[in-house]
C-alpha cells in the first residue's frame, strides 16, 4: 500500500476514464457522483485493491440505477475477478449502520431494565436460599465442611485485611477526636468527645467501614475468581464430576466471610478507640486514664453490640452478591470486569441500606 | 517464482530461558504462493509466526519482508512495514469490548483517515467476503460461535487488503464442513486479491487443498520444503509418520477422489 500518484476520473467522450493508483488510503480523493457515461476505463489504473474495486462497482451501480448498461473495459484479469467478488458482496442497505433511538425504543428499554433489574433482585434472593440451605446441609453433615477452604478464605478475607481495617479504623477514630473537639470545645463540653468518639465508632462507623473496605476487596475477589472459573468451563465441570459449585465454591467463602468480619469489626473498633483516645490526649489534654473511665462508665454495652450484631448480615451479603456476580459472568473478558465492578457497587449499597435498617430496628426496640 | 523472496528467515535462534526453540532456522515465502508450515507440537510453528510479524525478538538470525529488516528497525518503518500484511491469531482474537463491525474497522480507523461511510461500506463488503452474514456486525464476539470468529479474525486481518495473511490454525477446532469452507474462502480471497498466505496448520486437508509448498518444522530448523507430492519422498522419520500416516492417507485418497 505505498502511496503512488493520486488517482483521478475523467469524464470525455462518454468513458469514464480513471487513472491512478484506486487504493484504501487514496480512494476518498475520487469524486464518483457526477456525470452519466456508458463506459468505465480501468486501463490506466495502476494499483487496485478492494477499496477500489468497491469505488468502481459503486460508479457502476450509480449509473445502472440512471438507467444506463455501463462497460467495464481495461481491466487485468486479476481487476475483473475482484469486482466480480465484490459484486457479490456488496453491503445491502438493511445490514449496516446504527439504528436511531425513537422515544418507544428508549421506554422499550426502560421497561426491560425495570424487569430485568427485578428478575435480579428475585435471582440473588434465589441465590441466597441456595446457600443458606446448602449451608444448613452442612451443619447436619459437618462430614462434608471444607475446611481447608474455609481456613484459606478465613486467612485472605480475614488476617491478610487486619492491617488495612485497623490502620483505617484508627484513622477515624483520629479524625473524629480532631473534629469532634474543635466543636465541642466551643461549649467547654471537651470531655464529652469520648462519648462521641466511643458511641460513634462502636455503633456504625467501626463495623460498616470494615464492611466497605471488605466488601471491595474481598467482594471484588470472589467475584473475580467465581468468573473466571466460569468463563473456563470450571463450574461445568464441577457439575459433571457431581460436585455442588455451591457446596465447594459459594458455602466456604461465605463462612469464613461470617466468621471473620465480627473479628474484623471487634479489631477496627479496638484501632478506633485508641486512635480516639491519643487524639484526645494530644489535642484535649484528656488522659487516658479519664478516657477509660469514661468509656466504661458513659458508655453501655450495647453499643458493642448493636455494631456486633450486624457484622454476620453484612458478611452474609458480601459474600453472597460477590459470589452470585461471579456466577453470572459469560463467555467473554469484558463481562468479568463489569460484573466485578457491579458487585463492589452493589454490595457496598446493600450494606448501607441493611445499615439504615438496623438503624430503625434498634430505633424501634429501645437500644 | 521470482528470485525476490517476500518473506525471508536468515539463521534464525529463539530461545525461551534455557530452551532452544529454533536454532539456525532458514525460509523462503515467494510472493503469491499460500506456504503451509507444519511441525509437531512444540517446533516453534506459532513462534516463527510471532518471529516474523515482530512480536518477538529473536536470539540471532535475520528476518526481512519484503526486503526490509522486521526488527532493528524505526518506529516508523515498521508501522509503515505493518500495514502491509495481516494477521489472524488462533480462536480470532477479536478485540471483546468491539462488536464485529468495529472489530473490522479498527485497522482503519488506526491507520487511515476514511470517512464513516466509506469505512462502513468497506468493513461489510470484507464481512460478506469471509462469508458471513450481514447482521453479524452488530453481534459481539461473545455471541459468536468459534467459527464464525476465526471467519471475523480474518476479515479484519485483511481488512487494510495487506499483500501477506498470516493464519495461525484456520481450521482448527472447526468441523470438516467448516474447515474445507475455510480453505475454500483462503484460496478464493488469494485469487481475487492476489494475496500471500503464510499459514501454520494441522490440518492435512488443507496442505492438500489450498498450499503450494510445504515446510516442515523439526529439530529447531527447516527440515524440507517443497509440494506435497515431495514431501512423500523426505527421507525423516516424522516427515514420514505425518505424511504417510493413515491421516495423510485418507486426505490424500478424498483429493484423488474428487
Amino acid at each position: 500500500m505505498t502511496q503512488g500518484p493520486v488517482p483521478q476520473i475523467s469524464l470525455t467522450d462518454g468513458v469514464f476514464v480513471l487513472e491512478g493508483d484506486l487504493l484504501i488510503g487514496t480512494i476518498e480523493s475520487l469524486n464518483l457522483r457526477q456525470g452519466l457515461a456508458q463506459t468505465i476505463d480501468l486501463s490506466r489504473v495502476a494499483q487496485f485493491d478492494t477499496a477500489g474495486a468497491w469505488a468502481v462497482v459503486t460508479l457502476e451501480r450509480r449509473l445502472q440505477d440512471a438507467g444506463l448498461s455501463p462497460r467495464i473495459i481495461g481491466a487485468s484479469p486479476l481487476q475483473t475477478d475482484l469486482l466480480a467478488t465484490l459484486r457479490q458482496n456488496m453491503p445491502t442497505k438493511d445490514g449496516a449502520g446504527v439504528m436511531r433511538m425513537t422515544l418507544a425504543d428508549r421506554l422499550d428499554q426502560l421497561g426491560r431494565k425495570t424487569v430485568s433489574a427485578f428478575r435480579t433482585a428475585l435471582a440473588i434472593i434465589g441465590f441466597l436460599g441456595q446457600t443458606v440451605a446448602t449451608i444448613a446441609g452442612l451443619l447436619l453433615h459437618p462430614a462434608r465442611i471444607r475446611w481447608t477452604a474455609i481456613v484459606h478464605h478465613m486467612q485472605q478475607v480475614g488476617l491478610n485485611a487486619v492491617p488495612i481495617v485497623a490502620l483505617m479504623a484508627f484513622l477515624i477514630g483520629v479524625v473524629l477526636a480532631f473534629q469532634g473537639a474543635a466543636q465541642l470545645r466551643q461549649f467547654g463540653a471537651e470531655v464529652f468527645v469520648v462519648d462521641l468518639i466511643a458511641i460513634s465508632i462502636l455503633r456504625e462507623l467501626g463495623i460498616l467501614l470494615t464492611a466497605i473496605i471488605v466488601a471491595g476487596r474481598s467482594g471484588s475477589a470472589f467475584t473475580a475468581a467465581i468468573g473466571s472459573m466460569k468463563m473456563r468451563e470450571e463450574i461445568d465441570a464441577m457439575r459433571t464430576l457431581g460436585l455442588d459449585p455451591i457446596e465447594v465454591l459459594v458455602a466456604p467463602r461465605v463462612i469464613a466471610l461470617i466468621l471473620m468480619l465480627p473479628v474484623l469489626g471487634i479489631i477496627a473498633n479496638f484501632a478506633g478507640l485508641l486512635g480516639g483516645a491519643i487524639m484526645s490526649w494530644i489535642e484535649l489534654g484528656v488522659s487516658p486514664g479519664v478516657f477509660q473511665s469514661r468509656l466504661v462508665g458513659n458508655t453501655g454495652v450495647w453499643h458493642f453490640g448493636v455494631g456486633l450484631i450486624k457484622a454476620p448480615f453484612f458478611a452474609l451479603i458480601i459474600g453472597i452478591v460477590g459470589c452470585f456476580e461471579g456466577m453470572q459472568v459469560g463467555g467473554d473478558a469484558e463481562s468479568l470486569g463489569r460484573l466485578t465492578s457491579t458487585s463492589v457497587v452493589l454490595s457496598i449499597f446493600l450494606v448501607i441500606t441493611a445499615d439504615a435498617m438496623f438503624s430503625i430496628f434498634f430505633a424501634i426496640v429501645g437500644v | 517464482m521470482t528470485d525476490n523472496p517476500i518473506i525471508s528467515v536468515r539463521g534464525l535462534v529463539t530461545r525461551f530461558g534455557k530452551h532452544t526453540v529454533h536454532d539456525g532456522l532458514d525460509l523462503d515465502v515467494q510472493r503469491g504462493e499460500i506456504i503451509g508450515i507444519v511441525g509437531g507440537s512444540g517446533t516453534g510453528k506459532s513462534v516463527l509466526l510471532h518471529a516474523v510479524v515482530g512480536l518477538l525478538k529473536p536470539a540471532a538470525g535475520q528476518i526481512t519482508v519484503f526486503g526490509e529488516s522486521v526488527r532493528d528497525t524505526s518506529a516508523e518503518d515498521y508501522r509503515r512495514l505493518r500495514k502491509r500484511w495481516g494477521v489472524m491469531f488462533q480462536d480470532g482474537a477479536l478485540f471483546s469490548s468491539l462488536n464485529v463491525q468495529q472489530n473490522v474497522e479498527a485497522p482503519m480507523r488506526e491507520q487511515l483517515d476514511l470517512s464513516d461511510e466509506t469505512r462502513e461500506a468497506l468493513a461489510a463488503i470484507k464481512v460478506r467476503m469471509v462469508g458471513l452474514p450481514e447482521h453479524a456486525l452488530q453481534k459481539m464476539p461473545s455471541e459468536l460461535s468459534g467459527g464464525m470468529r476465526k471467519r471475523a479474525g480474518f476479515a479484519r486481518a485483511i481488512a487494510l487488503d495487506p499483500e501477506i495473511v498470516f493464519l495461525d490454525e484456520p481450521t482448527a477446532g472447526l468441523d470438516p464442513i467448516g474447515a474445507a469452507a475455510f480453505d475454500e474462502l483462503t484460496a478464493q480471497l488469494r485469487r481475487a486479491l492476489g494475496l500471500t498466505v503464510f499459514l501454520v496448520t494441522h490440518d492435512l486437508d488443507s496442505l492438500h487443498a489450498i498450499c503450494d509448498r510445504i515446510a516442515v518444522l523439526a529439530e529447531g530448523r527447516v527440515l524440507a520444503t517443497g509440494t506435497m507430492a515431495q514431501m512423500q519422498d523426505v527421507d525423516h522419520p516424522w516427515v514420514q509418520a505425518y505424511f504417510k500416516g493413515p491421516r495423510a492417507r485418507a486426505a490424500l485418497a478424498q483429493k484423488e477422489a474428487v
